[in-house]
């Protein structure tokens, strides 16, 4: 990694700016961290008085829980099913305004509020508009046959979820497709005119190939969103039932380590989290480099 | 436009204008049900026009209506949630910068190391240790202080990442102009990189005080002293009612409070949000 060609050869002030970050750093991540990883193995008797080393127990019993193999799959579609929508529909608002030159910015404006409303608050607006007896959705739905239910039914109230999260992200990959779009050489977009290929044959033909980099690097972000930051909206509306339908991986962390006081396992299941975490920004960052070359 | 095709045109127009009020949907529920009483609430689906309990509703919020939960009033939580999306925003540029200074503009043993250091915390959120975090903060004597709820979130890759990115970009000869001028490094920082640097700073201050404002978990864990309440909290303690009805006038009143502030950013420095967006990435 390089510096300046020249630099300043103070010996002791580059470590005193570095200081506050660094230390931050040390006591409020990297120790915690490391902490989790040594109580993953170990198990503490219930007045934490002494701590024996269990090895791979922990783990063991993770992969053996259901619980946990369900909260594992229930994660994985959540994450793809917000992603897929939320990417989706930015994709489609995207593709409308790039193709208008003078309405786009007030388009814009119109479509990138969402991303400054807090998750819990998203969750509570959709968790009303859903609300069996108040609610304007289940009045809809009703006429349609369908009895909404999300406080006993558990697939109701994963959609419920999905939906409050999806809604939330919509306008961030709506301004990084909007973005991508700009970039495609208008000469490209000319030629394939002139050649007669209609608006939406050139979409799918040039723009959306071009696009590929962006959604790439969107879809990691997108999986790593829902899985880190969606807590606020499952904790505030479902609570992670009914039955935990809706408990995500991060909810049981919280829910066995903070409520239920299960360390050893729930730092177990924080360092499974790590790697997940480790994984993504590693995707990420390999990907990154690629990506500005087209 | 490649070519004029009137009726893709209105068909584009109108399909923006039907996914705006899909978007806006729970926004507009949420403000219409913010100015009805509880039984008009109560009695079937919300009304799709507004009522007349709007000044009501939120005079109630605003003055005292939240403490029958055991909560401050949403004056004081939007105080709260302000002076917390402040501290982190103004904490994690201070900190940030000075450590991209650092590992930009000076050569010295172990400045790899604290690179990887600060790239670590990216795979570190608080929602991967919750446990022993909280942990530590309690050792520290940290929990319920303005400093617990914010100094163990003002570390921040992304920033830092983005002011090396920038200093990269600055002309070796400033700097060289400056040393033969003779200023020291702290004078080059302050008179030269400081004011390169404000629309980046601008860029990543509208980001960073929407990522405080909307904080949740974090004070979930460290504050149970409602005089630390933010927004967050109060929506969080307004509908988990252990019996009886939620009374969603209110609710949605401390909802249109909570979104309002953050909206108004993004919406008024619209140049700055996008710009901080696409160049943090995160």
């Amino acid at each position: 990694m390089d510096t300046k060609r020249t630099t300043f050869n103070n010996r002791l002030l580059p470590y005193l700016l570095l200081a506050p970050q660094l230390a931050i750093t040390l006591v409020f991540f990297i120790w915690p961290a490391a902490q989790a990883v040594k109580s993953s193995f170990e198990r503490e008797d219930p007045f934490g008085f002494s701590t024996v080393f269990v090895g791979l127990t922990h783990y063991r019993q993770l992969f053996a829980d259901p619980n946990y193999l369900d909260a594992l799959w229930r994660t994985a579609v959540f994450a793809v099913s917000v992603t897929v929508l939320s990417m989706m529909l930015g994709l489609a608002f995207a593709a409308a305004v790039d193709r208008l030159a003078r309405s786009a910015k007030v388009y814009t404006t119109l479509l990138v509020w969402p991303y400054a409303v807090a998750p819990v608050v998203a969750g509570v607006l959709w968790w009303f508009l859903f609300n069996t007896s108040t609610g304007l959705l289940p009045f809809f739905l009703e006429r349609l046959g369908i009895r909404w239910d999300h406080d006993l039914n558990g697939t109701h109230a994963m959609i419920l979820i999905i939906i409050a999260a999806a809604w939330k992200q919509i306008s961030y990959n709506f301004l990084f497709f909007l973005a991508g779009l700009q970039s495609v050489p208008q000469s490209l977009i000319e030629a394939a005119a002139i050649d007669g290929s209609g608006p939406v044959r050139r979409f799918f033909t040039i723009s959306l190939p071009l696009l590929s980099p962006t959604t790439f690097f969107l879809f990691i972000i997108n999986v790593n969103y829902t899985m880190f930051d969606t807590f606020p909206i499952v904790d505030a509306t479902t609570g992670g039932g009914p039955a935990q339908a809706t408990t995500t991986l991060v909810y049981k962390v919280y829910q066995d380590g903070y409520v239920g006081l299960n360390i050893g396992s729930s730092s177990a299941q924080s360092v499974l989290l790590m790697l997940i975490v480790m994984l993504l920004t590693f995707v990420q960052f390999r990907f990154v480099e690629r990506r500005v070359q087209y | 436009m490649v070519e004029n095709r009137p009726f893709l045109t209105f068909l584009t127009h109108a399909f923006l204008i039907l996914g705006f009020l899909m978007v806006a949907l729970p926004v507009y529920v949420a403000i219409v049900a913010s100015t009805h009483d509880v039984s008009t609430l109560m009695s079937g689906p919300v009304p799709l026009l507004p009522g007349s309990h709007l000044i009501e509703n939120y005079s109630t919020i605003l003055t005292s209506a939240a403490a029958a939960h055991g909560l401050p009033n949403y004056s004081h939580m939007a105080l709260n949630s302000l002076i917390m999306a402040l501290a982190i925003t103004i904490g994690k540029i201070s900190i940030s910068i000075l450590s991209a200074f650092a590992i930009v503009y000076f050569r010295f043993p172990f400045r790899l190391l604290a690179f990887w250091i600060i790239f670590v915390t990216l795979m570190l959120p608080v929602e991967v240790r919750i446990m022993p975090t909280y942990k530590i903060v309690a050792d520290l004597g940290m929990l319920n202080s303005w400093a617990g709820l914010t100094v163990p979130l003002i570390a921040s890759a992304t920033a830092t990442f983005l002011f090396r990115q920038f200093f990269m970009t600055v002309p070796d000869e400033l700097l060289e102009a400056a040393r033969v001028d003779g200023a020291g490094p702290m004078k080059f920082f302050r008179d030269i990189l400081l004011p390169l640097s404000r629309t980046n700073i601008g860029a990543l201050c509208v980001i960073l005080f929407i990522y405080g404002w909307v904080q949740y978990l974090w004070p979930l864990l460290v504050t149970t002293d409602p005089g630390y309440y933010t927004l967050m909290m109060g929506m969080k303690r307004m509908v988990t009612v252990q019996d009886g009805v939620i009374e969603w006038q209110l609710v949605m009143a401390g909802s249109v409070l909570a979104m309002l502030p953050p909206i108004l950013v993004v919406v008024f420095m619209q140049r700055l949000f996008i710009r901080g967006l696409t160049e943090t990435e995160k």
